[in-house]
């Protein structure tokens, strides 16, 4: 692979991330358990398919096959999606929305940050633009992750099973590949280790102040960014496509 | 620059000024700090505009607007380019578009945005002016806005957030 192409895959994999997440958010708006947490959940949702759009921009122009934003967005089957896998993980119930979603936000916002300091001018400045966005929305979910484990009895048990679903998806944020490796190279990506580690000493501070703690990892996902996906990100697709599958080219 | 092209630059500018952001409409997007810049080159006119949130439904329409705007004054040869770099920041919103944001009912932001933890102290109610303030959540009903209520006059009133 050639650097175009590793851009390509980057990008695809930061945009794929964030619309990923960004659609299992929508599916909240209407449905939140209270009014501000409905605006909450579509505001963040907007933010993230905002960024999605401009990483998907920019991935179908390092591309250069005549592909648009929409048609990475829309006309990808399963096997060509780049995302996390705790991206696709369901909503279920509120608790297990807040760890992903703080799961992700901590991990997005350290991302962020490395690529906002990286070497490649285009991804720098989508980076820079985004991280202030997703500032905010690390203020949300770990205020939440907070009041919930440190709450009733109820809301720590469900806490404590939304870590028990979350958690195998957390040491595949932290996989590097040839791509990665790469791009760290050319100082375009931050190094993972560090990333990890920074990560790893946040959430471990968040979640002791919300009297939880990280559960042993015994079946770790992997392989997301490669195009293995869970069951659910099918379903997903089936919905979110649904539109350009049924009325090919549609526009508004 | 020749005096034809700086006069052409301060009639778009001026045109600017009355092209309003949709979701704000008493508020130019001048005054919001969207406008970067304008290019006049061989009779064509580029206006540099940066989206304030990245999923800000209201770009596309700003942007037909600017087109709109212009057209109106026979300049029919416009692009506009969406910058990101700088990121846009709340800190270039004027004067005159806090004090329009006050005059909506919009609390304008009280603080600079690069500090990282933005303080939520301060903030004072568009309507009677008081102090006594809470917040309602964090996100409103546009990305740029979180909803607050005065418990002095218990009227509830958007914050626009240091961004």
């Amino acid at each position: 692979m050639d650097i175009d192409q590793h851009r390509f895959e980057l990008l695809t994999r930061l945009g794929d991330s964030a619309l990923i997440m960004g659609h299992r958010l929508s599916e909240w708006s209407g449905d939140a358990p209270t009014f501000e947490e409905d605006m909450a959940m579509s505001n963040i949702a907007l933010d993230l398919i905002g960024q999605a759009r401009l990483w998907l921009t920019a991935a179908s122009q390092a591309e250069g096959a005549g592909r648009t934003e929409d048609d990475l967005a829309y006309q990808r089957d399963v096997r060509d999606w780049r995302n996390l896998h705790l991206v696709e993980l369901p909503n279920g119930d509120f608790g297990r929305t807040i760890v992903r979603q703080y799961f992700f936000d901590a991990y997005h916002l350290l991302m962020l940050e490395g690529l906002s300091r990286g070497s490649d001018r285009e991804i720098s400045g989508i980076a820079a633009k985004s991280l202030k966005e997703v500032r905010y929305h690390l203020r949300h979910s770990s205020g939440w992750v907070v009041r919930l484990g440190d709450g009733t009895q109820e809301s720590h048990k469900r806490m404590v099973n939304a870590l028990d679903i979350c958690t195998p998806c957390v040491p595949e944020l932290f996989e590097v590949d040839e791509v990665y490796r790469a791009l760290e190279a050319r100082g375009v990506v931050p190094a993972m280790k560090d990333l990890q580690a920074q990560w790893e000493c946040q959430v471990r501070t968040v979640l002791s102040e919300a009297t939880l703690s990280m559960p042993e990892i015994t079946n770790p996902m992997s392989g997301g960014r490669t195009g293995l996906h869970s069951e659910h990100l099918g379903y997903l697709l089936a919905e979110m496509q649904f539109l350009q599958r049924a009325y090919p080219g549609a526009t508004w | 620059m020749s005096a034809a092209v700086e006069n052409t630059r301060l009639r778009v500018f001026e045109v600017l000024d009355s092209v309003c952001d949709p979701e704000i409409p008493t508020v130019s997007i001048r005054d919001l700090g969207i406008v970067r810049g304008v290019d006049v080159c061989d009779g064509q006119v580029q206006v540099m505009i940066t989206p304030t949130y990245s999923g800000c439904p209201a770009m596309q329409v700003i942007e037909q607007d600017i087109h709109e705007a212009l057209g109106r004054i026979g300049i029919n040869h416009v692009t506009v380019k969406q910058v990101l770099y700088p990121p846009w920041t709340t800190d270039w919103i004027t004067d005159q578009g806090r004090k329009h944001l006050r005059a909506t009912g919009i609390t304008p932001p009280v603080c600079y945005a690069c500090s990282e933890d933005s303080t939520e102290t301060g903030i004072s109610c568009p309507r009677c002016g008081s102090d006594n303030t809470s917040v309602l959540s964090s996100f409103g009903g546009t990305a740029c806005k979180a909803l607050w209520r005065c418990d002095q006059c218990l009227e509830p009133f958007d914050y626009f957030k240091p961004h």
